[in-house]
């Protein structure tokens, strides 16, 4: 199936936001939102995504 | 008689300095790393963006950012509208493990105007939420008024627009957001550019100043950390210890009694 993930198409065979993360190995701070809402981390296992759905992954970076 | 540094309460925190200091655009990480710790500043603030998988720039920033042991104050920059600065907020959150959120919502790309009608929107909705907002506004006082109405307890005028390094354009609105809202801590965000705006901002009785380019893009943002560390010092001081009446006309300060030539005409 195919996700936007930070905007971009992406082929994943991951079914919930806990495998997604796996199969991306994303590793150190980083944080979640699934069509715009956020989805805290304990809540991965039990979020299932589905087609074209629009996934943000973000990480700290500087700011003023 | 203590004469500089004392304590102060912003939010939850007991804190020495009355600068918070921003983590962009230094020449590089180690010398961001110098500035903050030469500034002395005990609040630093960050912000999120969106990572790639394999792009690792985003975590060494953030062992930085952790090894100079300061409060981290996370911001929605670049959200245009409340649902998203709410979003962003909550993802910050998560990743800084902090309640507190410098909140932004940009109305206008040109001047980065908050919008002042979904700013006020997503304060109330984040408060509710358990943050500690800090809203970047304008210097309105009726929009710094509806923030505190919704729980704000910390407002964050703005001097000028982000970056333009202009300084307080309006003391007046200033003055008066000063002298109306006397129960809420005001930090002047934006737009101070040099030791001056910062000293003038603590003069009027503002309890901070948030600054970022001022530092940052200075030719030694080393050493100007350390003017802007001395002058929120001294501005502090000079509102403390109260400054004299302004008169329209000249006072001599030397004694005219007993000058010498002087004969009754």
């Amino acid at each position: 199936m195919i996700l936007l993930i930070n905007d971009k198409p992406n082929e994943t065979n991951a079914a919930n936001l806990a495998g997604l993360v796996a199969e991306l190995n994303i590793e150190g701070a980083f944080a979640l939102a699934l069509n715009e809402n956020f989805i805290p981390k304990n809540q991965y296992a039990e979020t299932p995504i589905t087609e074209n759905d629009r996934i943000e992954i973000v990480a700290p970076m500087q700011g003023g | 008689m203590t004469t500089h540094n004392q304590a102060w309460s912003l939010a939850d925190r007991l804190l020495q300095s009355r600068l918070l200091i921003g983590s962009a655009l230094y020449p590089s990480p180690d010398i961001m790393r110098q500035a903050i710790q030469a500034s002395g500043s005990q609040v630093v603030t960050v912000s999120i963006r969106r990572q790639n998988p394999g792009d690792k720039s985003g975590q060494a920033f953030w062992k930085i950012i952790q090894s100079l042991g300061c409060h981290i104050l996370p911001n929605t920059a670049g959200c245009r509208n409340a649902k998203e600065a709410i979003t962003t907020a909550q993802m910050a959150r998560e990743i800084f493990g902090t309640n507190w959120i410098k909140l932004e919502v940009i109305g206008d790309d040109y001047t980065l105007q908050p919008d002042p009608f979904d700013l006020v929107k997503a304060a109330q909705a984040l408060i509710e939420d358990g943050f500690e907002v800090f809203p970047y506004a304008s210097d309105d006082l009726v929009l710094c008024q509806r923030l505190v109405d919704v729980g704000c307890r910390i407002v964050m005028p703005w001097a000028s627009p982000i970056g333009s390094g202009k300084g307080i354009m309006n003391p007046y609105n200033m003055e008066l957001i000063r002298k109306r809202l006397d129960k809420t801590t005001l930090i002047v965000d934006a737009g101070i550019g040099k030791p001056s705006h910062a000293a003038q901002a603590l003069e009027m009785g503002f309890d901070g100043v948030l600054l970022n380019s001022a530092v940052a893009l200075a030719d030694d943002p080393v050493k100007m950390a350390i003017a802007f560390k001395y002058a929120i010092d001294a501005g502090r001081l000079g509102f403390e210890a109260g400054t004299m009446p302004q008169r329209e006309l000249a006072s001599a300060s030397t004694p005219t009694l007993g000058t010498p030539f002087w004969h009754q005409g």
